[in-house]
């Protein structure tokens, strides 16, 4: 497949891994958080973990739109489309995510929601064309890779008088997430999360730039450095961030440069200008509530508001007690580290939302990394038995 | 046979089709027996009677619900034909009738299931096996999706062939007969809301051919599968489960048009786990995975063969997996249905 197959050339990632072991000193260990849940797909997938030497370690991040929205923001979705009898529109990816008592997507369209699986939001704009009689809401998530089309969605349907169609907005920001992980007491005072740098957002940067990542690069005097999603990208972009700790430098380098540029998709982001601005707070699954993290439809659009359109209903919304997918989101534990992790919650039963997309770290480890697990397991053993 | 032959049949299932009055009488006259015809259907009892040859014989049914129900390389009446010979022929056995049960939505339209039962004739002529007998339903409308269609197969073993899912060993070698996902890749360009331009067909084909050249060759065959739902993963991890063994197959080995791979790169979507119809997996002594090759890629349904991996000792029953990008990954089950990635 060209254009593709170029990013992932066995060849060239032999020699990217023997130009990192020479650059990894080996007295010192390297951990690098990878923000985005595509790079995580990306390295359990492609198994770049394998290619890389024993002291640099991928902590894995917020990234994974799914996985951060908060229980009642889903519970409300649920609300809509069957309290309200709207027809909600959602990605794929959101059908599994189990809310309150486990109840997801998929399971309130069992049981007769009208929940409709939209690969954009032009499939939920003529939805709501083809059903002028009935209310249809896109529910929008996501990071500033998304954010675009939801705003054009709006603005069509302002252009188009469509009376049925509204938006119940979850949109999120990277640079307010990353920020909020560097200043966490884990990271700060506690060291229990250490993080050397950061393989930055790819789709996100392509449509913010990597301007905004440059304050905390400095403020925290930690690298980034934007990764494109391909495995060759991230074991790049490694390479780049162990050069730079050797150098002692931590700055803002662009490895994605075939796609992000310092100010990013300018038309898309006055688009998103137009009709969406900042919530003073927003709260996230795993890291809690998050000052300026998120968007919501400015007064101009309130008419497509679900949010104001619907009355909903406050909700004591709860996720698994022992799920640990906050730590996980935070980078402060592992997927091996939760007791549900493979026994009770496995991609096919989910407990908590990093086990449902492919982006999501539980997901990923289950699905294509855990012999890796069981490998350092059978390894202990065998020493135990030599000893 | 060509659609001009429908003679440009108008109107559409009612109930009384499946009332059991004249009108289903004519509907099985005009349609399903016209187009099926054969001795043994003709016969035109509720249990038809038919010789059968000594030994072991094999049966097998299917029920088929898909949407849409044409699609670029068949549809609803050769995928239902198609896999049912399949089931029988991964057997090991060679294929000699078939039934067919078909369940009617109210106000299906005359002419597709027409079109229908013409295309599962000429799937049945072209794979010599004949349906000898069968049964209509007509549900209200929006009780059905138009039209599903269940077939059962009956098949004979040759002697000496034991095949089965729970014969993989440590050592043998995992032959896939073509290129996978083109099946899920065509279905898939034809959904609504997910309309995309390909060249790509689906593979659904009768397998029972290709099969009785490979028993010849090697009769000691462990196990044939076809990988239908759940793509190739699905179906190593069963046989892996069944033959308590683990697998590990070579990602650059595994035959994939571009087409199929562009498409499913751009959808979020693994290929492993894309559906196939006319697609086999073969798992054989490693020794004789040359000979078995030679005679797959001498019939056209075979001409891609390849070897993928091999099966190994691994008591958790793993399919893993060296990535073309030189890393390992496990090959996991699919949990419910792969749902296309937000970023």
């Amino acid at each position: 497949m060209k254009y593709v197959d170029e990013f992932r050339d066995r060849e060239l990632a032999e020699k990217l891994a023997s130009a990192i072991r020479q650059e990894a000193k080996p007295d010192r260990k390297y951990y690098f958080m990878e923000f985005c849940g595509g790079h995580t797909h990306a390295i359990f997938r492609y198994g770049v973990q394998d290619l890389m030497p024993k002291n640099v370690e991928f902590v894995h991040g917020p990234g994974c739109p799914v996985c951060v929205l908060p229980v009642r923001r889903l519970d409300d979705a649920v609300e809509i489309a069957e309290k309200h009898n709207a027809i909600l529109c959602t990605y794929g990816d959101m059908m599994r995510v189990p809310g309150t008592k486990q109840r997801s997507l998929i399971r309130a369209k069992a049981d007769g929601a009208d929940i409709r699986m939209v690969y954009s939001t032009t499939d939920a704009l003529k939805i709501a064309r083809d059903n002028p009689d009935r209310q249809v809401v896109f529910f929008a998530i996501g990071f500033e890779t998304t954010t675009p089309p939801t705003a054009v969605a709006i603005r069509l349907a302002k252009a188009g008088s469509l009376k049925n169609f509204s938006v119940f907005c979850n949109h999120v920001l990277t640079p307010s997430a990353i920020q909020h992980i560097l200043q966490s007491p884990e990271v700060r005072e506690l060291g229990t999360v250490h993080i050397d740098g950061f393989l930055g957002p790819s789709h996100v940067s392509s449509v913010i730039g990597y301007e905004p990542y440059e304050f905390f690069a400095e403020e925290f005097q930690k690298p980034v450095v934007i990764a494109g999603f391909e495995p060759l990208d991230v074991m790049q972009s490694t390479h780049m961030l162990i050069r730079q700790i050797n150098e002692g430098r931590h700055e803002v380098e662009n490895q994605y440069a075939r796609v992000v540029t310092r100010e990013g998709n300018e038309k898309a982001q006055a688009m998103v200008a137009d009709v969406l601005e900042l919530r003073s707070s927003f709260e996230w699954r795993g890291l809690g509530t998050v000052p300026y993290s998120a968007l919501r439809i400015r007064d101009e659009y309130a008419e497509f508001d679900a949010e104001k359109r619907f009355e909903l209903t406050p909700k004591k919304s709860r996720e698994v007690k022992s799920c640990e997918c906050p730590a996980i989101l935070r980078g402060v534990k592992k997927p091996t580290d939760c007791k549900l992790f493979g026994t009770v919650c496995r991609p096919d039963n989910p407990m908590g939302s990093c086990m449902v997309s492919s982006e999501g770290a539980c997901a990923a480890y289950y699905t294509y990394g855990r012999q890796r697990a069981a490998a350092p397991a059978e390894e202990a053993a065998r020493e135990g038995e030599a000893a | 046979m060509n659609m001009m032959e429908t003679g440009g049949r108008s109107g559409s299932v009612d109930m009384t089709h499946g009332g059991g009055g004249r009108a289903m009488a004519s509907l099985i006259s005009d349609l399903f027996q016209r187009h099926l015809a054969n001795d043994l259907l003709s016969q035109g009892h509720d249990a038809t009677r038919f010789e059968v040859p000594a030994g072991r014989l094999v049966m097998s049914t299917d029920g088929h619900v898909i949407s849409p129900l044409f699609f670029p390389g068949g549809d609803i009446g050769s995928l239902a034909v198609h896999g049912t010979l399949n089931d029988v022929a991964m057997a090991g056995a060679r294929p000699l009738y078939l039934t067919a049960g078909f369940i009617l939505e109210e106000g299906f339209p005359l002419r597709d299931l027409e079109r229908i039962v013409m295309s599962m004739a000429e799937a049945c002529r072209a794979a010599g096996v004949p349906i000898v007998t069968g049964d209509t339903k007509v549900v209200e409308k929006g009780k059905g999706d138009g039209v599903f269609i269940t077939t059962t197969g009956l098949g004979v073993v040759p002697d000496g062939v034991d095949i089965s899912g729970d014969k993989a060993r440590p050592g043998h070698a995992i032959i896939v007969s073509g290129t996978i996902g083109d099946h899920g890749v065509a279905i898939l360009s034809k959904r609504e809301n997910l309309e995309f331009e390909t060249e790509i067909r689906s593979d659904s084909a009768a397998l029972h051919g290709l099969v009785a050249g490979m028993i010849d060759a090697v009769p000691t065959i462990a196990v044939l599968r076809d990988p239908t739902r759940g793509g190739l993963a699905a179906t190593l991890n069963e046989i892996a489960q069944q033959s308590k063994a683990g697998m590990v197959l070579d990602e650059a080995a595994i035959p994939m048009k571009p087409d199929v791979a562009a498409a499913c790169e751009l959808l979020g979507l693994d290929p492993l786990y894309v559906a196939n119809e006319g697609k086999l997996i073969c798992i054989c002594a490693a020794d004789e995975a040359d000979r078995l090759l030679a005679v797959m890629r001498a019939h056209p349904l075979g001409k891609d063969a390849a070897v993928v991996g091999q099966v190994v000792e691994d008591t958790a029953a793993m399919v893993q997996m060296k990535t073309g990008f030189g890393g390992g990954r496990i090959v996991d089950w699919l949990a419910g249905e792969q749902l296309p990635r937000i970023c």
